[in-house]
């Protein structure tokens, strides 16, 4: 190009110097409705410009004309590759709004499908991730695993993705002992089977090195700038995870390593979500180990129905009932800002109440904000071609990006 | 403490630390819910931003929130949410402007903050100085009005279909097959402290027939409002 630029061009020899093209939002490895204007220098990206807010829905202005009961569904809807972790920062939001104790056993059974929402969200991601670069077998095997944690959520809740199954004070249904059993099984035999064998195919795999070592580093200093967070900051090598620094339900009984990475690159991040499913596998063993029998849900009527025998038989559960489903519960005044380990990171709920029904306001922190924002800077001087790698393991979910 | 949400532990001399760094910059500094808050004017967020970071050891900013409250002057409320790696403490810092005034911009001092202020921008109207690149970020391309404000109805006032005449994208004003309704479950039979839509017939001498204009949401509220008194003092 330079060149062409030094001769005086004749009339009819166009120079182009820069051109700008459209990725998305109808592309396939753009992981959603994402649209980025790219200003290109052959295949060089000069600048990359997120445009986002296509999937936009209002959910915190929804949030704000429901009450605290019929806005936990919406959760579900945010990040929809894992609607568990998107529901269980509400959740604990409210409940330390109300200051609410949860039965132990339903704050294991919410660990433990914390957890599954983990392995479901990264083989979910790894698997796009590995496509994005060109690989086709391992996807394949990481959405047989994909499809057995769908399973276990319909099996638990009724809904294979928006299970709107954590409720304020614990779960909305025990789970029956066949699946626990079936869960242990899983995580013994199959699963390690079919997730050890697709990475057997990748991770050392030269062409998939070839795409991601060195590919958009992140330095320590700029993770921290960018608000980076999850596999994100960690892929950058600063050890951070809020289920051990902030221990939330019973993770602080939990044992269970926090991968880094030593370069920060997209291998890393790569390598991170790998590694972070096998220690949630771990989780999930020992939540099944020590699981205790007992209530899932909290006995304050005030916040949690009675159970649909008992309305047979008790006037007054039969007028909480009522109430619940149709006034709700009040929240006492306040504001908190909760925050949880989402799969893709720091997934906070900045809850304001007016000591009403109704949420006053109900901010919603995606991790995707602070990650893509950040894509202009990783991606700058790169190839073309790499920008679906970072984007892959960026990990954005475009439901929660835009809310 | 009972609930088992992320526990952050507050250390020791935490607020005095926050309260001697900020000097006269700070308004208010309280703990309520097992978390920091501070408060700070407008003008001086920049330099408390700094000292917060580079004194205090809040090195990241996680999020930005903004509240609007109608009633209050200033009208809006902008929250900032910090977090210390160090520490492992987080706190929030709140501070009121209204849609004349500006706020000063924190891009210089975390780049993240350029989409969370567009955000707060878009969704509440309140300016950013010295962001560089204020546009909408999460509404439509060419939309008009701030659609988290309280007085922005929740059903907006476009809609947008794809015209099969015309071959394109039209937008026409929202027309609601079903009038928007709007419940108050907020327990009318305690003593509701406004007048119900009737009531204010009580002291008149019987008229005609009431209209057939009135709207669903008054008959809701009439309904709910008189349904007897026991079942609601029981719950």
């Amino acid at each position: 190009m330079s060149m062409q630029q030094d001769l005086a061009p004749t009339t009819g020899d166009e120079v182009i110097q820069n051109y700008t093209i459209n990725f998305g939002p109808q592309h396939p490895a753009a992981h959603g409705v994402l649209r980025l204007v790219m200003e290109l220098d052959g295949e060089i990206v000069e600048r990359l410009d997120p445009h986002i807010g296509l999937l936009h829905r209002g959910t915190e202005k929804l949030i704000e004309h429901k009450t605290y009961l019929q806005a936990l569904p919406y959760f579900d809807r945010l990040d929809y590759a894992s609607p568990m972790a998107m529901e269980h920062s509400y959740v604990l939001a409210v409940e330390k709004l109300l200051d609410l104790e949860v039965p132990i056993r339903a704050q294991y059974l919410r660990v433990l499908f914390a957890e599954l929402t983990r392995i479901k969200n990264h083989t979910l991601n790894i698997a796009h991730h590995i496509i994005d670069v060109g690989a086709m077998t391992p996807p394949l095997w990481l959405y047989e695993i994909r499809e057995d944690c769908m399973a276990f959520y319909e099996r638990a809740s009724g809904a294979r993705m928006h299970a709107a199954w954590f409720r304020p004070g614990g779960v909305h249904q025990d789970v029956p002992l066949k699946l626990l059993t079936d869960i242990a099984e899983w995580l013994d035999d199959r699963m390690p089977r079919l997730f050890e064998d697709a990475m057997s195919l990748v991770v050392d795999n030269r062409i998939f090195k070839q795409r991601n070592v060195d590919i958009a580093i992140v330095s320590k200093e700029d993770a921290i700038k960018w608000g980076f967070s999850g596999p994100m900051i960690r892929g950058a090598g600063i050890p951070w995870d809020i289920r051990k620094s902030q221990p939330y339900d019973v993770y602080a009984k939990m044992d269970f390593d926090i991968p880094v990475g030593t370069r920060g690159d997209c291998y890393d991040r790569f390598m991170v979500r790998v590694e972070e499913v096998r220690q949630s596998v771990r989780i999930m063993k020992q939540c099944l180990q020590q699981m205790p029998e007992g209530p899932v849900c909290s006995d304050d009527r005030k916040v949690s129905p009675p159970k649909r025998a008992e309305m047979k038989q008790s006037m007054e559960a039969l007028i909480h009932h009522f109430k619940l489903y149709t006034e709700g519960f009040k929240v006492p005044a306040g504001s908190v800002y909760v925050a949880t380990e989402s799969p893709k990171g720091e997934f906070g709920v900045y809850l304001v109440s007016d000591g009403t029904n109704k949420p006053y306001r109900c901010k919603i922190r995606p991790t995707a904000f602070s990650h893509l924002q950040a894509m202009d800077f990783m991606s700058r001087g790169h190839m073309l071609a790499d920008t679906t790698a970072i984007l892959g393991a960026l990990d954005i979910v475009f439901g929660e990006c835009d809310r | 403490m009972s609930h088992s949400a992320p526990l952050i532990h507050t250390p020791d001399g935490t607020i005095a630390a926050i309260t001697k760094a900020l000097g006269a910059n700070l308004v208010s500094i309280e703990e309520a819910n097992g978390e920091v808050a501070v408060h700070i004017h407008r003008d001086s967020l920049v330099e408390c931003m700094i000292k917060l970071r580079d004194e205090c050891a809040y090195q990241q900013l996680m999020e930005m929130a903004g509240v609007d409250w109608p009633d209050r002057d200033p009208r809006f409320e902008v929250v900032y949410c910090l977090l210390s790696l160090t520490k492992n403490h987080r706190i929030r810092v709140h501070l009121a402007t209204n849609e004349d005034h500006p706020v000063p911009s924190v891009t210089g001092i975390w780049p993240v903050a350029g989409w969370l202020e567009r955000e707060v921008f878009d969704m509440y109207g309140v300016l950013f100085s010295g962001n560089s690149d204020l546009r909408r970020i999460l509404t439509d391309y060419g939309f008009s009005g701030h659609p988290q404000r309280k007085d922005f109805p929740l059903s907006g006032y476009v809609e947008l279909r794809y015209s099969e005449e015309e071959k394109r994208v039209k937008y026409e004003p929202v027309q609601l097959a079903q009038d928007f309704r709007n419940f108050d479950f907020l327990s009318p039979w305690e003593g509701a402290d406004y007048v119900l839509p009737g009531d204010e017939k009580t002291g008149e001498a019987p008229a005609a027939p009431a209209g057939a204009d009135k709207s669903a949401n008054m008959e809701a509220v009439k309904r709910t409002a008189r349904k007897p008194k026991a079942t609601g003092d029981k719950a």
